[in-house]
């Protein structure tokens, strides 16, 4: 009887295990240092236990010639050495591991703390720094502590403006910051067959902000489906009784509307109580909700009108550019005044293509809202993509309408 | 394991993006990320750092994995960092690149000399003799080793 990651980690909560790894992946921001480290370890060879991969997302294309040097290091490295390497415009490596590459039951570690988005596989995935990283890289293994697991039990079915990042700001405010540190968290109950993994890999993309280690979504038919069109043939994992350090319920009906408000993504509001609040720069993108689904819901909307305020769209993938292409949703986009970006991470941590200025306002369908996060002086608050649309019309916070 | 150094008193949740911000994340120079280490919380404490022991409140690290946060603290002479918690890849950054790490409840008094004992398993500050738990055996080696790099290269 046992959680999703003491089944994968094959040992009880608490235990110390070191565990092969299955996959292993760095991008541009962490891979440098990881590349530096692994030099340093003395290393000439690389482990070819894990599958390993260097996938550029952060500052793509280079925002400058110090940044276009360090990539250039890291792109040789990666495409001399044969590792699996996406450049510039590839898209955002979660996204990329999410695209029928990363299955259930796998050990799967990023040198990014949402590395845990991946978990809506049911594989333990989780982040780590890039020393952690280039010791995987030399041995192919790392240790874990078996975490305990937070149950966080979904019941019925999203409903009105409702999206699942609406959920996830519910379940991080209940949580707060801190309160799944160390933890696992793990969604079930009936509630969960009713979430796309479009919704699933939004939900495990926000754990980390708990202090989580990971979330996870057990493999199940909509897993399957997922996977097999992406060519990928893998069974479901059956949930077991199993004991739960901390339990949490929500009805999915209930969930309305939020706002994660500046600078704390546990400071957690009804879209109602902020409503009018001006804004100077909407987002919509990143791994939390840069998906084909999330872009086509943001174009629905605003299609045929005109955004009030600068807007800039960031696809997460090629994948998800290209499909919004064939569909027309990007002349939707563009026809409604929306800035199109490069598939990867966009101004989400402040480096390019969307930095706010003092005092400036931004609304953003990402995950973080740390202090001058975005820009010094700038301030962020979190919502849905739903969310994000109204209020880009608006120009001010806005709540959505109703289908 | 064991060192001392000044307490330089921080709040709760501080997040890896105020350690040091994404925008000077792009070099291979520690001393980039030294001049503007909690730059973005309060450009005075840059200048406190060499001897200090950083007494932080809970979940200190949380955020961002980039381990350019431990390694910044490391090189502006921090000795350690006590905390009631830590995010946990913060945490582990830090053992990797050598900056000890403590979770511990201590009441901080700005300047006042602090002692750790990793091996012994303590902290004492200001009078108070505090217990703590002791880290791994593999995690106190890494850290004595000065850090994962040195702890592989040793074992290869």
């Amino acid at each position: 009887m046992s959680t999703l990651s003491e089944r994968i980690l094959g040992a009880s909560a608490g235990e110390y295990v070191e565990r092969k790894v299955d996959r292993a992946y760095v991008h541009d921001g962490t891979g440098v240092l990881t590349l530096e480290m692994w030099k340093q370890m003395g290393a000439e060879l690389l482990s070819d236990l894990p599958q390993l991969y260097v996938l550029f997302d952060h500052i793509v294309p280079a925002n400058n010639s110090t940044t276009a040097t360090l990539q250039h290091e890291l792109r040789e490295f990666a495409c001399g050495s044969f590792l699996h390497f996406s450049d510039i415009g590839g898209g955002i490596c979660h996204q990329l591991m999410s695209e029928g590459v990363v299955l259930p039951g796998e050990v799967v570690v990023g040198a990014d703390s949402h590395s845990c988005t991946l978990g809506a596989f049911g594989a333990f995935a989780t982040g780590v720094g890039a020393t952690d990283m280039a010791a995987i890289w030399l041995t192919g293994e790392t240790w874990f502590r078996v975490p305990d697991s937070i149950g966080i039990h979904l019941s019925g079915s999203l409903r009105g403006g409702a999206e699942a990042k609406d959920l996830a700001l519910s379940y991080v405010s209940r949580l707060t910051m801190d309160g799944g540190t160390y933890c696992a968290l793990e969604f079930i109950g009936d509630g969960v067959k009713t979430l796309p993994m479009d919704d699933r890999l939004t939900l495990c993309n926000l754990s980390v902000e708990t202090g989580a280690k990971t979330g996870m979504f057990y493999a199940d038919d909509v897993t399957v489906r997922y996977l097999a069109a992406a060519g990928q043939k893998v069974r479901p994992q059956v949930p077991e009784p199993c004991t739960y350090s901390r339990e949490l319920e929500f009805d999915l009906a209930e969930i309305v509307p939020l706002v994660a408000v500046s600078p704390r993504v546990d400071k957690v509001k009804p879209v109602q109580d902020l409503a009018g609040l001006s804004l100077d720069q909407v987002f919509i993108g990143t791994c939390t909700n840069g998906r084909y689904s999330d872009i086509a819901r943001f174009a629905k909307i605003v299609k045929g009108k005109k955004v009030a305020v600068r807007t800039i769209v960031v696809p997460a993938s090629r994948a998800v550019l290209a499909e919004a292409i064939r569909t027309g949703v990007l002349g939707d986009l563009v026809g409604a005044g929306c800035t199109i970006g490069s598939p990867g991470c966009g101004p989400c941590l402040g480096a390019h293509m969307g930095v706010l200025g003092e005092g400036e306002v931004c609304l953003s369908t990402a995950n973080r809202n740390f202090k001058n996060r975005m820009g010094v002086g700038g301030e962020i608050y979190l919502s849905s993509v739903a969310t994000a649309a109204a209020s880009a019309l608006a120009g001010e916070i806005t709540e959505p309408e109703v289908d | 394991m064991w060192g001392a150094g000044h307490a330089v008193c921080l709040g709760p949740d501080i997040d890896t993006d105020m350690v040091i911000a994404g925008r000077y994340l792009r070099t291979k120079d520690h001393s980039v990320w030294v001049s503007h280490v909690f730059e973005d919380l309060d450009p005075a404490l840059a200048g406190q750092l060499n001897g200090a022991v950083i007494v932080a409140g809970k979940n200190f690290g949380c955020g961002s994995s980039r381990e350019q946060a431990a390694i910044a603290l490391r090189e502006a002479g921090v000795a350690a960092v006590i905390a009631p918690s830590f995010a946990r890849i913060f945490f582990r950054n830090a053992i990797n690149v050598g900056l000890p790490v403590i979770e511990c409840t201590i009441s901080c008094i700005e300047g006042e000399k602090v002692r750790f004992d990793l091996a012994a398993g303590w902290v004492e500050a200001a009078g108070n003799h505090y217990p703590i738990r002791p880290l791994s055996p593999r995690m106190r080696e890494i850290l004595t080793t000065g850090g994962l790099v040195n702890y592989w290269r040793g074992h290869r």
